[in-house]
């Protein structure tokens, strides 16, 4: 086993190397503008994009002329948002999301709101962090114009019941935006049985090159337009301009045929080594709290915090073990997780959350020096917590007036 | 963001680390910060006749938290009560390289050994006189 072990796998995944052998060919070789039309280094470049817009398509249940490539998922819902906007505002300017977003649709909801451009509706979320289809349902009024809903959250795995916000968005004429950054290649996804007219994902995260991610748009029923938020040479049926990059896409089509081929099996595997992660912990260590939904999560998901012990200095503990957490001191805000704030996870709780997050390349072994190296740490820092004392010596740490810094 | 190799070591080898008694004779205890932002210091004093003896901590925050406390016990240690008051938390930045995100933990920890030697004074001023 070699450390430091990756357990960090919803921030970035490592780039599977049948990928890397798809991509080879397309940076000296086969070098050339999948845009140049009158000559065979453009058309051994447009193939091969041709061919992973019909890989990537087949994961998602999708026809292939309905993929635009684009940066990254970032860049993916900025174009849905921004995009569908200003090419419906006639009819309305009312979306609707909710408040566990990704930054990417949160921020750019909050843009267009702050100028003026639309106004916006946070849905909550329940304990387990999932969004309510009634809730949508009735936040709906004649001006909405769009719902955008993720997949799976990316903090705590929680998946939403996409399917029926579909439906309801399809039966009021609203066009439904899923970012499934997350899902995409880990659980099943089909834009037609869950009625999704615009969705965001991003290759990285499914062991594909970093800088390359899709929006899907729907092409029937209804046809879906969206204005381009880059002007250029109108590549991509004209909603995202820029030369394409080819063995980025070339890599993107085939991690794509892999997931579409070992999902399955793949996602068994995890379930059952998240499942063996999460139990030992929990049984071996008081006080430590999943957050999340309880069995509908993502197979590589797990969020738990640790009562009376800090998240930053839990990960500092383990600094052999690549994992993230919701604690203030690691973000760059200086806040504690808004997601588990939003599930109603208290401030010092979501101080104390770690992310686990497992992927393709973890092994039996590495979640068994996890396990150990969990239990360790955090009775270590626990012994040297004066809230973990005091709540030994009864004492109720809510009664306590503490001095707010 | 990388610590430094002082914030590592007194991380991973906490100096003086547990508690006293608080009614014991001679103990300042002092607690601050809050749960909800993420870091609490306990810092205790034990002090004959004006020069602190021991001192002890534990602390519920990041890295340099507990290795700002730590540190403070280290300078704690064999001081008299007015060289105590005049640990500032630009000490504890500059010995340990402190990133200006991190000041804060200083800022605590200067606050911890404050309220240890109020706690402190205040028990001794309770005290009877003949006792003192």
């Amino acid at each position: 086993m070699k450390l430091p072990i990756f357990l960090d796998n919803h921030s970035t995944t490592p780039m599977d190397p049948r990928v890397l052998e798809a991509m080879l060919p397309y940076f000296v070789e086969k070098f050339g503008n999948a845009a140049s039309r009158n000559h065979a280094f453009g058309w051994a470049a447009e193939e091969a994009v041709e061919q992973a817009r019909k890989q990537i398509a087949k994961l998602i249940k999708a026809d292939s002329k309905e993929i635009v490539f684009t940066s990254g998922a970032t860049e993916s819902d900025n174009l849905a948002l921004k995009g569908v906007l200003e090419m419906y505002k006639e009819k309305g300017t009312h979306i609707i999301t909710s408040s566990t977003e990704h930054r990417a649709v949160l921020d750019t909801a909050k843009s267009l709101e702050a100028k003026g451009l639309a106004t916006v509706t946070y849905l909550p979320v329940d304990k387990h962090g999932m969004v309510h289809p009634q809730d949508v349902q009735s936040a709906i009024t004649d001006k909405t114009i769009l719902i955008s809903i993720m997949l799976a959250n990316n903090e705590i795995g929680t998946i939403n019941p996409v399917q029926e916000i579909g439906k309801i968005a399809k039966a009021k004429g609203v066009l439904f935006h899923c970012d499934a950054t997350q899902g995409v290649g880990k659980i099943p996804v089909d834009v037609q049985a869950m009625g999704i007219d615009l969705m965001s994902f991003s290759a990285h995260k499914l062991y594909g090159p970093k800088g390359v991610g899709a929006l899907y748009v729907r092409k029937r029923n209804p046809r879906v337009r969206i204005a381009a938020q880059m002007d250029g040479g109108g590549h991509e049926r004209g909603m995202r301009s820029g030369t394409l990059p080819v063995p980025l896409i070339a890599g993107f089509g085939k991690a794509c045929e892999i997931c579409e081929q070992e999902m399955t099996v793949e996602a068994a595997r995890l379930t059952k080594m998240r499942d063996h992660l999460q139990t030992d912990i929990m049984a071996a260590l008081e006080e430590s709290y999943l957050n999340g939904h309880p069995t509908n999560r993502l197979p590589g998901n797990l969020n738990i915090s640790f009562a009376y012990v800090e998240g930053e200095s839990l990960l500092m503990g383990m600094k052999d073990i690549a994992l993230s957490s919701g604690s203030a001191c690691t973000s760059a805000t200086l806040e504690p997780s808004y997601v588990l704030r939003a599930l109603g996870v208290g401030t010092e709780l979501a101080h104390s959350s770690i992310r686990f997050g497992l992927g393709r390349f973890n092994s039996d072994e590495e979640i068994d020096y996890t396990i150990k190296k969990v239990i360790e740490v955090v009775t270590k820092l626990r012994e040297m917590s004066p809230l973990y004392e005091m709540a030994k010596e009864g004492v109720d740490l809510k009664s306590v007036q503490w001095a707010a810094h | 963001m990388a610590y430094s190799d002082k914030v590592v070591d007194h991380f991973n080898n906490p100096r003086n680390m547990g508690s006293f008694k608080k009614d014991e004779e001679g103990v300042g205890t002092g607690m601050v910060g809050a749960p909800e932002c993420g870091d609490v210091m306990k810092l205790q004093i034990k002090v004959q006749n004006d020069t602190i003896v021991d001192a002890k901590f534990k602390t519920f925050g990041c890295g340099s938290a507990i290795a700002s406390s730590s540190l403070a016990t280290e300078w704690l240690k064999g001081k008299t009560i007015n060289e105590a008051q005049k640990i500032k938390n630009t000490d504890i930045v500059q010995e340990l390289n402190l990133p200006p995100v991190k000041i804060h933990c200083s800022v605590l920890a200067e606050d911890a050994i404050k309220a240890a030697l109020a706690d402190y004074q205040k028990k001794t001023d309770e005290q009877p006189a003949d006792t003192k």
